[in-house]
């Protein structure tokens, strides 16, 4: 049985948790930047290499890998830039974190810094949540204030520089290199690679671009060491991860485990499902992870396992849903949120979800043809792996893999009509659907 | 087509590049490293469909229509494939990559077809009525790579149609497939930032920037200069004001951008394609004349890698209506009783012959060709006036000139052949422009600088009182000079360059400009390019001369029309016969007769008069009369003068194109072709001959053919009858090999006295204005900029002036009023349009750059003075 390993969120319910007063008091705060000045440089990034931490954000990719492929130090500027524009439906595990315990985040920052010796950090923060962009920069003046950041770091002589910068409201800024050209000021759309953001990202400079969890990480690793890291997890995904499960869970929320634990577990601590009901399908890392059905259950969540079950672990976020969920209902308002949020910049993401989109509205609304559900599979097999970045191939992950578990009721929709379910049903809160919502829908965003 | 292979770059030996093979569909091919994929395939000439590459702007890999499979050799050398298909316009070719496109791979097929068919999804079909149709790359690449029929059946996304970019340009979004290659255009070859991507998803579209938006202007860039034609308002943004927004229709792979003067005119298919060489400018930019049933409908830019790549101005492309315009001479005319009568071409060639040996028994005939002229109407010019007339009071220049200019011109450019070129230029480390706007007079000169200095690092620096727009697009340096006082400045650099002291009291900026200008044009392959501005300058000819010998640096000239170079290799300068040979020199005077096939004791032995002198002559009646090629009085720098003098003239005879107040003075009018109706070659900058074939059919004869009549009428065979011999007549008179004229000696120059309430004025010509070679294309003086007055902080404080304010600058000829503009600039200097609509300041003024002229803030009217 796989018990929950609290780093992250240890302090969540201390009074004041996000305070610097509690992170020293109650999480040995900032003890692990105090020993990586002591440090040298390559020890750290040979630590964070040797814990086998993976990348949070989604990709997985190894963390002290990506920060040893910065060039040789030039003497110029080298940036360390952390994603924090969190915007997957269902992913919530960054924003949360910011605000229940940015430390870790700062003190993460600042390590990471040293590691590999850049003075000048940005955070870039989705802008919508004005209310954790406040709380970082709170906290981030808060070590300013403590001589954590700033000028000669704890006395050490190391400067650096942290900015906190709230995005303009778009999930492609998540995207790495359309986060370093929004961060720059341009139109922020994914830029060409090569040249990767290692070698000219921010400012055509060599930049570490990173997630928030992954940062946040960190400074547990320098403080507990490799050997206590690797107790977590699997082999291949070592330590532990927050798990966000939302839906319909008795009681959702963050749940901070050791990689390869399965969905059963989590859900028995999270109460189960919610009271007489039974699991349809979930997403194991947000929606742009192809989904899982109640035969998934005990997959465990590690990057090897999803990945063999052929989804992707991403963010861990945990969307479930029950019996009562249409499946083209659901898919159709991620559906939505591609359609919005694809930045235009290429022709199969920028029309094939605007496409996908009237397809998915026309079949819930009763006007599916047969011809229907093949389409929308073949857009999808055109969509993915042309597009320019990854949201158009995670555009297509709901759509290819609700038809691969659940064709049946996509024909059910178009042999009768329209939508057997009755949204009111899967609804957690009072709902009245509006009548004729979808009518005229197919144009406009 | 007129592709010329660069000599130059023939004679230098070209390291060797180092090459790459890969396979392509199962054909071995080996590119220079570097190579994208999809050029590799064109190699092979296997065509991958493309909207966003073009050869020319920087890959962006957005329209996703190129998609191949590709599979490279890992460490060990085995082949791997990649797990997506990629974009061959961003892929470099490695070594031993294999490469399957549409014709031998099913996934690249599948994936250009899926590509294909979103983008026609949203795609209107109006190709029926669309400007593009039959010569769209959507369209062709649709029915060659795309799905007969279409699956889609929901609602396609529309957009209010058509935007006015600006009064040129048209946008209908709905076509557009967001391909950049306009936007990447304007920021990355033109430098105009005024078109950007808005919005976002399937709303994203191509729209006007605002330059209030993002600190756009903190950032460096400049905004637009507004313009005389007003666009219609998008949701932001400043209209699209560029010289060269035209070329964006052309590399639009669909028909969203279209030209509001070729809209809905004409069929690609029903249209003839003629090469040509553009008339508006010096750089013989290589152009495509489309014309229908002897209409010319459009023109587009030629391809032409060694001269203009692909790009030409705007005024290249959309200034062609001239050539029809409604005052087009049809006939010859005589003058009758004072009246102008149609005649026939025998009755009017016997007339002129007549008047003219009259006219040369009176004291002789001045001859003034005008700077418009093909090298074989220009060589017919010269050796009219040096046999039939016995003359040579002859000068092409219509415009400010200076004996210094005359013996620059002889000494240093006629008969050099080509000398520095373009493709030198896109080389060079450092350019020197020296009393040239670029992009005002140079036309796509402009843009070649521009490559070679986002490319390569070129250096630009502008002799001028300000940095314009277009010196600060090329990142040049401004060395600051009034008008005037450029040759001070070039000898200051001279002296420098040579190791001698500068002065004590000089500036420590203007100094360490002088310093650094001295030693950047020291740098092996530094130019210099002297425009015709400098003929105000006194000394800055010589001085430009001393600067090039000192520094080791290459010198050109540029001149602004497209015949000055031609006229100076005809000899249509006094004391200048063709081929660089002075008329002093009796051995350039035998080769001269000999060639022309007459005795040598009836060619003028010494230099005649230039065009002042010439007009005061025919004012004073020392001439008995005048033969005028096309020339506007009203861009002479004395048009009051020239009026005067012409029309007390005692003999007057003109070939023009259309009428003009040459015609109303005109006693014979002989009706010459435009370009279109005629071959011809014009001698670029570089001393590029840069022939043309004959667009339409026409009766209209070019100069060399009348004045090959009138000499007929004389008994003198001018050797230009037909446009063969035309064309082959300058080769008998190659460059000169013996003395040359002697270069101008240097003068020094004493800055003018600025009182209280006045300032020396600065102008040139605008590359849009109120030429007549612009006339009857409305659409395109839209874009041209508002004519304004600019001067410095501290000169328009001087005048109680503030920035929008009217300002008056008059002499005692007349005043012109316009907004003012404060600029950072040289003080006590005022700048205006030479020859913009309202401010034609040779004709108005009477002054030209370096006179000092008044000004006042307001209007003349609200002050109830007159000027």
């Amino acid at each position: 049985m796989t018990t929950l390993t609290p780093v992250l969120t240890d302090t969540w319910d201390k009074e004041r948790s996000w305070s610097l007063d509690t992170y020293l008091a109650a999480a040995d705060g900032y003890t692990g930047l105090r020993k990586a000045l002591t440090m040298p440089q390559g020890d750290i990034v040979a630590a964070v290499k040797d814990s086998g931490l993976r990348g949070r954000g989604g990709a997985g990719f190894p963390t002290g890998l990506k920060w040893s492929f910065l060039p040789p130090d030039d003497g110029k500027p080298r940036y360390l830039v952390v994603n924090a524009d969190e915007s997957e439906p269902g992913t919530c595990k960054d924003i949360p974190l910011i605000m229940a315990s940015p430390h870790h985040l700062v003190e993460g920052v600042a390590i990471t810094s040293v590691a590999i010796n850049c003075h000048h950090a940005f955070i870039y923060v989705r802008g919508e949540v004005v209310h954790v962009y406040r709380r970082l920069l709170q906290a981030v003046q808060e070590a300013y204030d403590a001589g954590y950041l700033g000028k000669n770091v704890l006395g050490t002589g190391f400067d650096l520089e942290v900015t906190v910068h709230a995005g303009a409201g778009a999930y492609i800024c998540g995207e790495e290199t359309a986060l370093l050209d929004s961060l720059e000021g341009l139109r922020g759309q994914p830029r060409l690679k090569p040249p990767f953001p290692a070698v000219e990202g921010l400012y055509a400079r060599p930049t570490v671009v990173n997630n928030v969890e992954s940062i946040a990480s960190v400074p547990s690793i320098v403080r507990n060491g490799v050997d206590w890291f690797k107790s977590m997890g699997t082999e291949r995904s070592t330590g532990m991860g927050l798990f966000s499960l939302s839906g319909h869970v008795t009681r959702p929320g963050q749940y901070e485990a050791p990689l390869g634990i399965t969905l059963r577990e989590l859900l028995d601590m999270a109460g189960g499902m919610r009271e007489g009901h039974q699991i349809k399908f979930w997403t194991p890392g947000g929606s742009s992870t192809p989904m899982f059905s109640d035969k998934h259950l005990d997959i465990p969540l590690d990057y090897e396992s999803v990945g063999a079950a052929k989804s992707m672990l991403g963010t861990r976020a945990l969307q479930i849903f029950d019996e009562t969920t249409c499946v083209v209902r659901a898919t159709s308002r991620w559906m939505d949120f591609y359609a919005h949020e694809s930045c235009g910049k290429c022709t199969p993401c920028r029309e094939g979800t605007y496409w996908l989109k009237q397809v998915l509205r026309r079949i819930e609304d009763g006007g599916g043809v047969d011809a229907d559900i093949d389409l929308m599979v073949d857009l999808c097999d055109n969509i993915l792996g042309r597009a320019f970045c990854a949201l158009g191939d995670g555009a297509t992950s709901p759509v290819t893999s609700s038809i691969e578990l659940f064709r049946d009721e996509y024909q059910a929709h178009i042999d009768n009509h329209g939508c057997p379910f009755d949204p009111v049903r899967s609804a957690l809160f009072e709902y009245t659907p509006k009548a004729g919502a979808l009518a005229g829908s197919a144009g406009g965003h | 087509m007129t592709a010329t292979a660069d000599k130059k770059a023939d004679d230098v030996a070209q390291p060797p590049v180092p090459t790459v093979t890969l396979t392509i569909d199962d054909v071995q091919v080996s590119v220079p490293k570097g190579t994208l994929v999809i050029r590799a395939a064109e190699e092979l000439g296997i065509q991958i469909p493309r909207f966003c590459d073009h050869p020319l702007l920087e890959p962006v890999g957005a329209c996703r229509q190129c998609l191949v499979e590709v599979a490279t050799p890992d460490r060990d050398g085995n082949v791997r494939p990649m797990p997506k298909p990629q974009a061959s316009c961003t892929l470099e070719a490695t070594p031993g990559m294999v490469v399957r496109t549409a014709h031998t791979s099913p996934v690249a097929d599948k994936a250009q077809a899926g590509v294909m068919e979103l983008l026609l999804m949203n795609h209107p079909l109006d190709c029926p009525v669309c400007d593009k149709g039959g010569e769209c790359p959507l369209q062709n690449q649709s029915i060659s790579n795309g799905a007969p029929d279409t699956r889609f059946i929901d609602v396609k996304r529309v957009f209010e149609k058509p935007i006015s970019v600006s009064t040129e340009i048209l946008l209908d979004r709905e076509r557009c497939v967001l391909c950049q290659r306009c936007t990447r255009f304007s920021d990355e070859i033109a430098g105009d930032a005024f078109i950007a991507l808005q919005k976002r998803g399937a709303q994203q579209q191509i729209g006007r920037f605002d330059v209030d938006v993002l600190g756009f202007a903190e950032a460096g860039l400049t905004p637009a200069e507004s313009t005389v034609g007003e666009a219609t308002t998008t949701p932001d943004g400043a209209p699209f004001a560029s010289y060269f927004s035209g070329n964006t229709i052309q590399i639009c792979p669909v028909g969203a951008l279209t030209n509001a003067s070729y809209r809905f005119r004409a069929r690609p298919f029903d249209l003839v394609s003629t090469p040509g060489i553009a008339e508006h400018d010096s750089s013989g930019a290589a152009i495509r004349v489309d014309h229908r049933r002897g209409t010319v409908m459009r023109r587009l830019a030629g391809d032409d890698p060694a001269v203009n790549e692909e790009w030409i101005t705007d005024k290249d492309r959309f200034a062609f209506h001239w050539q029809t315009a409604p005052d087009r001479l049809t006939s010859p005319l005589v003058r009758e009783d004072g009246v102008l009568r149609p005649a026939s071409w025998v009755e009017a060639l016997e007339l002129a012959a007549e008047g003219l040996a009259a006219a040369k028994e009176r004291g002789g005939v001045g001859v003034l060709p005008g700077g418009r002229l093909t090298l074989e109407d220009a060589t017919a010019w010269s050796r009219f006036a040096r046999t039939v007339l016995g003359t040579d009071d002859v000068d092409q220049r219509a415009r400010v000139h200076s004996e210094e200019e005359r013996e620059f011109l002889a000494h240093a450019v006629a008969g050099t052949g080509i000398g520095v070129t373009f493709g030198d230029l896109e080389k060079a480390p450092t350019v020197l422009l020296a009393g040239l706007e670029a992009e005002e007079e140079g036309g796509y000169l402009f843009l070649r600088l521009r490559k070679a200095v986002r490319k390569n690092g070129l250096r630009v620096l502008g002799l001028a009182p300000f940095a314009s727009r277009g010196l600060q697009r090329l990142h040049g340096a401004l060395l600051p000079a009034a008008p005037g006082m450029e040759g001070e400045w070039l000898g200051a650099v001279v002296l420098k360059a040579t190791g001698g002291l500068l002065p004590a009291d000089l500036a420590p900026a203007e100094a360490a400009a002088i310093t650094e200008a001295a030693e950047a044009l020291a740098q092996p392959g530094a130019v210099i390019l002297v425009g015709e501005r400098l003929a105000g300058a006194a000394g800055a000819y010589a001085a430009a001369l001393r600067l090039a010998q000192a520094t080791g640096a290459r010198l050109a000239w540029v001149p602004r029309r497209a015949g000055e170079r031609g006229g100076v290799e005809a000899g249509l300068l006094p004391g200048l016969l063709p081929g660089g040979r002075p008329i002093t020199d009796a051995a350039a005077r035998a080769d001269v007769a000999r060639a022309w096939g007459v005795d040598e004791a009836s060619l003028p032995a010494g230099p005649g008069r230039d065009l002042t002198g010439i007009l005061r002559a025919l004012d004073t009646g020392t001439l008995g009369g005048a033969i005028v090629g096309g020339l506007e009085l009203a861009d002479l720098p004395d048009p009051a003068a020239a009026r005067a003098a012409l029309d007390k003239a005692g003999f007057l005879v003109s070939l023009e194109v259309r009428a003009s107040e040459v015609t109303e003075l005109a006693d014979v009018v002989f009706p010459v072709a435009p370009p279109a109706e005629r071959s011809g070659a014009y001698v670029s900058w570089e001393g590029r001959v840069r022939a043309f074939g004959q667009a339409l059919e026409s009766a209209a004869l070019p100069d060399h053919r009348v004045l090959h009549a009138l000499a007929a009428q004389a008994g003198v065979d001018l050797g230009a009858g037909d446009p063969f011999t035309a064309h082959r007549a300058p080769g008998a008179l190659p460059a000169w090999a013996g003395e040359r004229v002697a270069a101008p000696e240097a003068t020094s120059v004493t800055p003018p006295t600025v009182e209280a309430g006045t300032a020396v004025l600065a102008s040139w010509h605008l590359l849009l204005d109120d030429g007549a070679l612009q006339d009857g294309e409305p659409h395109l003086a839209g874009t041209a900029k508002q004519p304004v007055a600019r001067l410095s902080a501290a000169t328009a404080a001087a005048v109680d002036v503030f920035d929008g304010d009217l300002v008056t600058v008059s002499t005692d000829r007349g005043s012109i009023t316009v907004p003012a503009r404060v600029t950072s600039m040289v003080d006590h200097v005022v700048w205006l349009p030479l020859a913009s609509q309202g401010s034609r300041v040779h004709d108005q003024l009477g002054a030209a750059p370096g006179d000092v002229v008044r000004i006042q803030a307001g209007s003349t009217d609200a002050q109830g003075g007159a000027a």
